[in-house]
C-alpha cells in the first residue's frame, strides 16, 4: 500500500444518510463539494484561507450539542453529518438577515444588483423579508482611490478583501478595525484607500468581495460582475509541489 | 359567483410596481372576469372599500399619511400582498433613514434653496422618523420581492390568490430583480 494512502488517513462518514469516503486533512466543506452537496457560504472562497466567519456553513454533527462550521471542521472516522436540517434553516435565514439589518443594502440601486453572493444567499436562504429591525447606520463612502470603490454600506465582513490582500497579493493593505457590529474593514490604519502606501490597486480585493461594498469605477447599476477565475489558479500555481 | 373584490395603494414608491402591474396587457382582460378592481390608483374611487379580498401595496411607510393609509387598508383587506422592494424592504425611500429626518429638510429645503427657504408644513403630511416597510408596521399576508416585480410575478400572484392558494414566489423574484 503507498504510504499517502495508509487507513488511518482515509475515513468514512455520512452526510444526509449517505456514506462517503473523505481524507483527514479534508474538511466537511470540501467533502460535501465534492459529494454535488452545495452547503452555503459567504465568508468561504475557494484559493483563500477559511475563518469560519460567516457561520452560514454551520451543520450538525451527531454527538455534538454545537453546531460546526463547515468550512474549518475536518472530517473524522464515523462522523454523521446533517447540512440542510430546518434547525440549520432557520440558523441560516436569521444570519442572512442580520446581514441585510446591520447595513444599508439597497439591491434595486447597487452595482452588484444580479451578480451579488448576499442577493442570491436571500433565495437560496428563502429569506422573502428582513423582520428584524434595519440597523441604517451612517457609513462614510470613499471613492478616493483612483479606480475603485468602497462602499461600507453594502459591506458583509466576510473579510475576503483582507485574506486576498493579504495571503495572495501579498500587501496587507486591508484590515479590520473595532468591534461586533461596528467592525468596519480599513486600508492601511484607517487612511483613506486612495493615500495608501501599500496599495498596488491590483483589484483583487474587488473581484473577490461578494457584494457591492468593493467595486470598479464607471460601473452603473448591476453592471459590477465580478472575476474570480483568477484566485484558485493563483493558489495552485504558488504551492509547493510535494 | 360573485368577483373578487382587489385593491392596490401607493404608499412612498415610485409607482413603478403599478406601472409593472399594468404591464400585464391584455392578461388584465383575463383577470377582470374574475375580479373587479375596487380602489386603486389607476382608477377612480375615493374611499376605500369596507370588504376587499386582495390589496397589493406598493411602497414603504415613510409618512404620517402612509401610516393613516395602511391602518386602514389592513383592517379591511382579507389578503394584504406588500408587493415590491419598497414595501418589503424600504428600499430607496429607506435610504433617508442613515440620514436622519432635520438634516434632510436642511439639505433639501434651506441649503439647496434661495427663494423663502422653509421646511414643509400644513398641507403635506409629516414625514415619519424611520421609513419602514410594510410588514414591520402591520403584518403582511404575501411578500413580493422585486423592483419592480416583473408583470409575469403579478400575475402569478394574482391569480394564485384568485384561486384561492398563497403564492410560493421563492423561485420567481427576488431583491432588486
Amino acid at each position: 500500500m503507498p504510504e499517502t494512502l495508509t487507513s488511518s488517513e482515509v475515513v468514512t462518514l455520512t452526510i444526509n444518510g449517505q456514506e462517503v469516503s473523505a481524507r483527514t486533512d479534508e474538511t466537511i466543506m470540501e467533502v460535501a463539494e465534492e459529494q454535488g452537496i452545495r452547503i452555503p457560504a459567504l465568508c468561504h472562497i475557494s484559493g483563500l484561507s477559511d475563518i469560519g466567519a460567516c457561520r452560514l456553513c454551520v451543520v450538525e454533527i451527531q454527538g455534538s450539542p454545537k453546531l460546526q462550521p463547515a468550512c474549518v471542521t475536518r472530517v473524522s472516522e464515523g462522523m454523521t453529518v446533517s447540512t440542510h436540517t430546518d434547525r440549520l434553516r432557520a440558523h441560516r435565514r436569521t444570519i442572512v438577515e442580520m446581514l441585510f439589518a446591520e447595513r444599508n443594502h439597497v439591491c434595486s440601486v447597487c452595482v452588484s444588483n444580479g451578480h451579488c453572493d448576499l442577493q442570491n444567499l436571500a433565495v437560496e436562504c428563502g429569506m422573502q423579508e428582513v423582520t428584524l429591525p434595519y440597523l441604517a447606520p451612517k457609513l462614510q463612502v470613499d471613492a478616493s482611490h483612483k479606480r475603485f470603490v468602497m462602499d461600507p454600506n453594502r459591506c458583509v465582513m466576510c473579510t475576503r478583501c483582507v485574506r486576498v490582500c493579504d495571503e495572495i497579493e501579498g500587501a496587507h493593505t486591508w484590515d479590520i478595525m473595532g468591534r461586533g457590529v461596528d467592525s468596519r474593514v480599513i486600508t492601511d490604519l484607517g487612511k483613506p484607500w486612495g493615500e495608501s502606501d501599500t496599495c498596488t490597486s491590483c483589484g483583487k480585493c474587488v473581484q473577490v468581495c461578494p457584494t457591492g461594498a468593493l467595486f470598479e469605477k464607471g460601473v452603473s447599476v448591476a453592471e459590477m460582475t465580478k472575476r474570480r477565475q483568477f484566485l484558485p489558479y493563483l493558489k495552485t500555481m504558488r504551492e509547493v509541489p510535494k | 359567483m360573485s368577483k373578487a373584490k382587489v385593491a392596490t395603494i401607493w404608499l412612498d414608491g415610485c409607482s413603478g410596481c403599478h406601472m409593472s402591474f399594468l404591464d400585464l396587457d391584455e392578461r388584465l382582460i383575463e383577470l377582470s372576469e374574475k375580479m373587479d378592481l375596487v380602489y386603486s390608483p389607476l382608477v377612480d374611487f375615493k374611499e376605500f372599500p369596507e370588504d376587499v379580498d386582495v390589496t397589493l401595496v406598493e411602497g414603504s411607510v415613510s409618512n404620517e399619511g402612509d401610516l393613516h393609509k395602511i391602518l386602514q387598508v389592513r383592517e379591511r383587506s382579507r389578503i394584504l400582498v406588500s408587493l415590491g422592494d419598497c414595501a418589503v424592504t424600504g428600499n430607496v425611500p429607506g435610504m433617508r433613514n442613515a440620514i436622519g429626518v432635520e438634516p434632510l429638510f436642511t439639505r433639501a429645503y434651506n441649503q439647496n434653496v434661495t427663494l423663502h427657504p422653509q421646511k414643509p408644513h400644513g398641507a403635506v403630511p409629516a414625514l415619519l422618523d424611520t421609513v419602514k416597510p410594510v410588514h414591520q408596521v402591520v403584518p403582511v399576508d404575501v411578500i413580493v420581492a422585486g423592483c419592480p416585480p416583473s408583470a409575469s410575478t403579478i400575475y402569478y400572484v394574482v391569480s394564485e390568490l384568485l384561486a384561492g392558494r398563497l403564492p410560493e414566489l421563492e423561485t420567481h423574484t427576488r431583491f432588486g430583480a
